[in-house]
């Protein structure tokens, strides 16, 4: 009799843990889901209020279309964002892959002071020192370029990507470099080929945090990109939504938001181990 | 500190100044990075506390002024009402964040069958930007193609289409159910670690001892939490003084120019009217306010004496 009860309990917490699981998660993904749909709407269609989210009058890639003829389009942005989040990506990897290894395995002089100085900046907004961001770039010659973009996204990264690496390093045990060394491995060949794969795991982390923070921002792009055709997409995006090409097209808003979100997702679901090792690692620490 | 000793045969060979130049090495390693600290954070951070003593145009010629611009924040209202709804805002979706988290982190806690997918679900919108995210609810807010104020109409609960950005309450209040909505599920997974780093027979001997669930939560959970709540607080806290994005996307500080935060009213002041040396000292401001909350969040996450 006992035993019934329990697995009348057992189902009855089971359906109750399962419905609010279900219930949540559409509370959760309906705002992605819905936008997606509806960007295949035609474009009259998508003008209206989304209900239903998905086409009624018919498939359609209008609004893609129809995005790409504002300014100098669609895809001029995106090729602005992908280069900039792909050199951010290459360029903090490699830094902070030889910093990492530097602060790991090496002893010399102000070692500590320069890992606490680049760690301690992420105790400082960067939004409090835009305005000199955007003078030091200006005296580069890098004013209003991509590549400026690229170093400010690249520093932003540091503290976190170094402090990944170094952990990285410090987990390699020292016999192995010993090994290698004693097979007369110098530096360099030791960091790439005995090293790397070790701390591989590391480096996708600190890649994907790399691409995500330069893919999202907005604020220092906003600000830094002046001239149009330097627009990463949300910036671009955001003038489009505020009316500046004329009267607001909600279905190529909905495309623009689809074009910026789904590589954030996709990239998520086929890297969720290494997203969560770092958030894990940042939260630890 | 072992390299030296523990090298290798050859190496130790090797004259003391040979181990040395080894060791120095090091430093060309980690020169990459300490340029772009310098050259793009420290100089910056230099020239903000400078800029900050300066009339600072963008054309022309910058005037060293003093205190100036220090005493004339003292005299902007709009900044300080500014710091005040920043303050306000930051308060209530810190509060509405861990209202939705702390039950989601308790939920997925213990792997049970189809856990990860739930926890998958509910983080989905956290990698999502900040951006994207306000552009796809200023679409759904929207009073003609939106989502809510159609459909509110449509069944009958509204008279007429109900403009929910042109009112502050309402604008208010869906900025915290969008920051909410994509937040919750980064929460969500800090808490989880927490919750995780809790010895299960802990939570088992108190069962035995006749303690409810919410005698164990507030005698175990709770205490045994305190750093990861204190980590999740401090993170919610930072981002949410720093909010620009959605404000600016979704709102552009309207209503009536009720919803500029900090970070807005800067760079409204540094980059719309161009006064430079007066947003460098707002920066400071801001600045201090931050550094203060990140040696508090020191404070907080010391390791407990006797325990670790």
């Amino acid at each position: 009799m006992a035993g019934a009860m329990s697995q009348n309990r057992k189902a009855a917490f089971s359906l109750a843990r399962h419905s609010t699981g279900i219930i949540a998660s559409v509370l959760f993904l309906a705002p992605i889901v819905w936008t997606v749909l509806s960007t295949f709407k035609p474009a009259q269609e998508a003008r209206q209020p989304p209900l239903p989210p998905w086409p009624t009058t018919g498939f359609s890639v209008e609004n893609y279309q129809t995005l790409n003829s504002f300014g100098d389009g669609l895809w001029a942005s995106a090729q602005n964002s992908i280069y900039v989040s792909a050199m951010t990506v290459i360029l903090s990897v490699l830094v902070s892959v030889l910093a990492g290894y530097g602060f790991s395995r090496f002893r010399f002089p102000f070692r500590d002071f320069f890992f606490v100085l680049i760690l301690s900046t992420i105790m400082i907004p960067f939004q409090s020192i835009l305005t000199p961001i955007f003078l030091v770039l200006t005296r580069l010659g890098l004013h209003n370029t991509l590549t400026g973009l690229v170093c400010v996204y690249v520093t932003l990264q540091l503290p976190f990507s170094i402090f990944m690496m170094r952990n990285a390093f410090d987990a390699v045990p020292r016999e192995i470099e010993e090994a290698a060394r004693m097979d007369g491995a110098n530096n360099v060949t030791m960091l790439v080929k005995v090293m790397l794969p070790l701390v591989w795991p590391g480096v996708v982390t600190i890649a994907l945090f790399a691409f995500l923070g330069a893919w999202n921002e907005f604020l220092a792009a906003l600000v830094l990109m002046t001239d149009q055709s330097k627009f990463t997409l949300p910036v671009m995006m955001t003038a489009l939504q505020s009316g500046r090409f004329g009267a607001i097209d909600w279905g190529a808003v909905q495309a623009g938001v689809t074009v910026m979100m789904v590589p954030c997702l996709i990239l998520f679901l086929a890297l969720q181990r290494f997203y969560i090792r770092g958030l894990m690692a940042g939260a630890v620490k | 500190m072992t390299t030296i000793t523990a090298t290798s045969a050859p190496a130790r060979a090797r004259t003391r100044a040979g181990v040395s130049r080894r060791q120095w090495v090091g430093l060309l390693y980690v020169l990459p990075a300490v340029a772009f600290v310098v050259v793009f954070f420290v100089i910056p951070l230099g020239m903000t506390a400078w800029m900050s003593l300066n009339n600072w145009p963008l054309m022309g010629e910058h005037a060293f002024i003093g205190l100036d611009n220090y005493f004339a924040i003292l005299r902007d209202t709009r900044f300080w009402n500014a710091l005040k709804f920043t303050a306000y805002y930051t308060v209530i979706v810190t509060i509405a964040i861990f209202a939705v988290a702390f039950p989601l982190a308790i939920f997925i806690e213990r792997p049970r069958p189809l856990t990860n997918l739930y926890r998958t679900a509910f983080f989905m919108p956290a990698v999502v930007g900040f951006a994207s995210a306000s552009l796809l609810w200023s679409w759904l807010l929207n009073v003609d193609s939106g989502l809510f104020s159609p459909t509110a109409f449509d069944l009958g609960l509204t008279g007429k289409k109900v403009n929910l950005l042109a009112t502050f309450q309402p604008a208010f209040w869906s900025i915290i159910a969008m920051v909410v909505w994509k937040v919750a599920g980064f929460t969500m997974i800090i808490l989880m670690t927490g919750l995780q780093s809790i010895p299960q027979d802990l939570q088992e001997a108190a069962v035995i001892d006749g303690a409810g669930p919410f005698a164990r939560f507030r005698a175990i959970t709770l205490p045994l939490m305190r750093r990861t709540l204190a980590l999740a607080l401090i993170l919610s806290v930072a981002g949410s003084i720093l909010a620009f994005d959605q404000f600016y996307i979704i709102l552009r500080g309207g209503p009536r120019n009720q919803t500029l935060t900090a970070v807005y009213w800067i760079f409204n002041q540094s980059f719309v009217s161009f006064k430079l040396g007066y947003g460098a000292a707002l920066s400071m401001v801001l600045l201090v306010i931050l550094v203060a909350l990140s040696l508090i969040q020191l404070w907080l996450l010391r390791k407990p004496e006797g325990l670790d």
